[in-house]
């Protein structure tokens, strides 16, 4: 399959200040990515450049290989045949849902334009709702409705900018099932923009990790999580500590807690000193043993307990264990790692 | 504070509202066919016609006005943007009589400006005529289109540039979007600021007798003054009042609709204009702003420095007086009414205290020239009545009044008009109170009085200050109650103003009318100040 959406060593400055340099990254037909960062990483500014809202200073960006946007030209929005889903919506309030979804056919015939808003109704599971005004939907059916009416012009491209952050944290990870089913359905592309890491992992195939207007990591979320590629990703992404580790040779890591397989390192050299990523999952609980660590910290999560623990050495890791090991905080319990390799950074390398 | 007394104050201070709009309503109820017979044959053609026609007029340019400048002020970047922001409102500390008869000082036939016209370039050069309906109109919109601007602007702070990227990503260019979304989306906005201004254009009284243009307003006037009939004025107040009604159904109406109306979290940025367009938008805002606050202004000042030394006389310490007076006893009147009025709809949160709070407030929608005669009529007969029952009572001579001729009258209707600013501001200002706070006072073991005087006065401060500057400065601008039921011989800076504009004196009306607007810009100030942040 080609790139679909190319963004190549595009940059953006307003004011003079930059809001992100040298960007690239593409998108094949039918994927969904995400772009994940904390506010102000200028992660919404991109889709806005994308949709031609704000032009870019150096780069290009293409789809299908028509140019959209460089610093000598831009394609205006109208022309691009791109959907957004705002973070707020943005439904026109004074026009019915179904005046809402058929907005963008309005050089389709009359007959034609409702067969499409039928079937976004349908899609949306909102039929029924064509004559109801926005004010009178709940905050997911509203952002069903900008969802719908965003497909209903099939956008080459959807842009989805915070599109849960406004509802609650129950519906927030259902609706983010539902909207990655509905795109999947169409095989639409589709960007996603967050800061809410569940909620990227829910909905896309690859996820773009944001540092101060640059990509730090572009992968899949399983290799987001297993293999961060540098220091900032492995904090950002899920909760872990760090313990200090010796390399021994090219594959394994002396810990406290044993010596553990790691993948090879270029960068370390045997004796080298470095920072070992231990996630609580890595953790086991284990009566039987040898190793014993001391109950600091617990939160109770329901179907399991995080436990902070404090190794012999004073160092903290965290482990989930199954919420039937009732453990109190002072009291010594069994660990064991449960662990195929590990990652390591430089002790240098914040 | 007891309760049931907050209660009694309440209804009381509503009965005061409703008194005049009934007393006039009455003579719907019961008209004097002769009055009638006349007024049809003379008065009210013509007075109907040109109402008819000032309302379309002054509606239509001031809401083109408003909606053109919120438009470019609230969602495009151009120079001196931030300037036009806020100095756009300025007018609002213009009355319309000031703006018009520095108008027509400056354009009419024997004014400056044609006369320069006819010593550069010869006789005979058209020349539009400013005493004219059109020029009626203009100098109306001029000085009230702030009020659309205000409320259009908001609709479109709040939403426009969003709603209108969201259209442009489906498919409509910039211009399509403003005109198929955004000011669909703003009605409800554009409506409540051109029902402003109609109810101000209808209340108008300098400005229609500086033009000589005859409405209901000035009517009312010349039945009572020219006339001497009372009833006359009564009943063509009635008539007014029904048109009132008219419009505040719907404002009513359309203030339902704004609720339904989210505003939207994030804003998108300002749309930067480029080449052409930016400097038409400045030419275009720095025009409306000179035509209507800055020509004024320095012709204002202009007049004044050539009048002053020999106007500014011993009388001027009395018409500064007098307007303070009547200005501070009126804010004080309003602030501590519509005080009552909010602490009454807090304590008792139901429809029909919501509906009585309304009720009581009505008096900005109807002109005062109505209060005026509503007033004047009930008050004066029990006036008579109580002064045959001293006489007859207990052998009284030499009294012929007790409330005419006082400033009672006047203050009355003061109130029952500027209730409605003064509640708003105290109304707002309760709700930033946050009945938690209420109840963690209660809970230390404060209660009524008590918790009125250290929790509601003190963080109601500000709140009661705005309201009693807004009629301070609401007051000092009136022109037709205090005109109406003054006592004899007992002149404000705006009943001076009236006497120089009628006898065409501009120059010598500048002076007060300067007065007026330099006192009327410190609410502006403060509004602007509210609205940047």
């Amino acid at each position: 399959m080609s790139n679909h959406l190319q963004v190549a060593q595009a940059s953006h400055f307003y004011q003079q200040k930059s809001t992100f340099q040298n960007l690239s990254f593409s998108l094949e037909t039918g994927k969904i990515a995400c772009l994940l960062g904390s506010s102000g990483c200028g992660k919404t500014t991109i889709l806005r450049c994308i949709a031609g809202f704000e032009p870019i200073q150096s780069g290009q960006i293409l789809i299908a290989d028509q140019l959209l946007s460089s610093p000598a030209k831009v394609v205006p929005p109208h022309l691009r045949q791109i959907g957004m889903v705002f973070q707020d919506y943005a439904l026109f309030p004074h026009l019915s849902v179904g005046k809402n979804i058929a907005f963008g056919l309005h050089q389709l015939a009359a007959t034609a334009r409702q067969k499409i808003v039928d079937e976004m109704l349908e899609l949306v599971r909102l039929k029924g709702s064509s004559d109801v005004y926005p004010h009178e939907l709940s905050g997911g059916q509203q952002q069903r409705v900008a969802l719908a009416r965003a497909l209903a012009i099939r956008p080459q491209l959807l842009l989805l900018d915070e599109p849960f952050s406004n509802l609650d944290v129950e519906l927030r990870e259902r609706l983010s099932i539902e909207v990655r089913d509905i795109l999947k359905a169409r095989n639409m592309t589709a960007i996603l923009v967050t800061h809410d890491q569940h909620e990227a992992f829910a909905i896309a195939d690859e996820v773009g990790v944001m540092n101060e207007g640059r990509i730090v990591q572009w992968d899949s979320p399983y290799s987001l999580y297993h293999e961060p590629a540098n220091r900032f990703v492995a904090d950002f992404i899920g909760e872990g500590t760090f313990l200090p580790g010796t390399v021994v040779s090219h594959n394994q890591i002396r810990i406290e807690l044993g010596i553990v397989p790691s993948r090879m390192n270029p960068d370390c050299c045997v004796g080298c000193t470095v920072q070992v990523l231990i996630r609580p999952d890595d953790i086991i609980h284990n009566d039987q043993s040898p190793v014993q660590a001391r109950v600091t910290q617990r939160a109770f999560r329901g179907a399991e307990f995080l436990y902070t623990l404090e190794l012999d050495s004073g160092a903290k890791i965290l482990s989930l264990v199954p919420s039937h090991h009732n453990h109190q905080i002072g009291e010594k319990i069994g660990i064991q790692l449960e662990i195929d390799h590990v990652i390591a950074f430089k002790k240098s390398s914040t | 504070m007891h309760l049931s007394r907050l209660l009694i104050l309440s209804l009381l201070i509503g009965l005061i509202t409703l008194l005049p709009i009934g007393v006039v309503m009455s003579y719907l109820i019961y008209p004097e066919s002769a009055i009638w017979q006349h007024l049809w044959a003379y008065v009210l053609p013509e007075i109907i016609s040109n109402t008819a026609i000032l309302l379309l007029g002054t509606g239509v340019v001031s809401a083109a006005l408003g909606i053109a400048l919120a438009w470019l002020t609230a969602c495009h970047e151009f120079p001196l943007r931030r300037f036009f922001n806020w100095a756009l409102i300025l007018p609002l500390a213009m009355p319309a009589y000031v703006t018009a008869f520095v108008d027509i000082g400056l354009f009419d036939f024997t004014g400056p400006v044609q006369t320069f016209i006819r010593h550069h370039f010869g006789e005979g050069i058209w020349f539009p005529p400013i005493r004219s309906t059109p020029g009626v109109i203009m100098v109306m919109s001029l000085s009230l289109y702030p009020y659309v601007y205000l409320l259009c602007r908001n609709a479109f702070l709040s939403q426009g540039a969003r709603i209108t990227e969201a259209g442009q990503l489906l498919g409509l260019t910039r211009n399509k979007a403003f005109w198929r979304l955004a000011l669909p989306m703003a009605r409800p906005w554009i409506v409540g600021g051109v029902i402003v201004v109609l109810m101000e254009t209808l209340a108008d009284f300098g400005t229609m007798s500086v033009f000589n243009f005859d409405t209901f307003t000035t009517a009312i006037y010349k039945s009572w003054f020219g006339l001497f009939s009372l009833s006359a004025a009564a009943q063509l107040a009635s008539l007014l009042v029904i048109v009132v009604f008219g419009l505040l159904i719907a404002e009513q109406y359309f203030a339902g609709r704004k609720r339904y109306h989210t505003p939207l979290k994030n804003m998108s940025p300002r749309f930067t204009l480029h080449g052409r367009t930016k400097w038409l938008a400045l030419i275009f805002c720095s025009s409306i702003l000179l035509f209507a606050f800055i020509l004024p202004l320095l012709q204002l000042i202009y007049w004044s420095a050539q009048v002053f030394t020999q106007d500014f006389d011993e009388r001027y310490p009395q018409f500064i007086w007098h307007t303070v007076l009547l200005a501070s006893v009126s804010a004080g009147l309003v602030v501590a009414a519509a005080l009552c009025l909010a602490l009454t709809a807090r304590t008792y949160p139901n429809r029909w205290f919501k509906a009585w709070g309304r009720l009581a407030t009505l008096g900005y929608a109807v002109p005062g020239s109505v209060l005026a005669v509503g007033i004047f009529i009930p008050v004066a007969a029990a006036d008579t009545y109580l002064i045959n029952f001293f006489n007859a009572q207990f052998g009284w001579q030499g009294h012929s009044s007790f409330l005419r001729g006082t400033l009672f009258i006047m203050l009355l209707a003061l109130m029952v008009r500027f209730m409605a600013p003064g509640f708003n501001s105290i109304e707002t200002g309760l709700q930033r109170i946050t009945k938690n706070q209420e109840d963690a006072a209660k809970g230390m073991g404060l209660f009524g009085w008590q918790l009125l005087r250290r929790i509601h006065l003190p963080l109601l401060k500000t709140s009661l200050f705005s309201a009693a500057l807004l009629v301070f400065v609401d007051t000092m601008k009136e022109m037709p109650i205090t005109l109406m039921t003054r006592p004899f011989g007992w002149d404000t800076l705006a009943v001076r103003v009236f006497e120089m504009t009628s006898e065409g004196q501009w120059d010598r009306a500048a002076l007060p009318a300067l007065g007026i607007v330099l006192v009327g810009l410190l609410p502006v100030f403060l509004l602007s100040r509210h609205q940047e942040n």
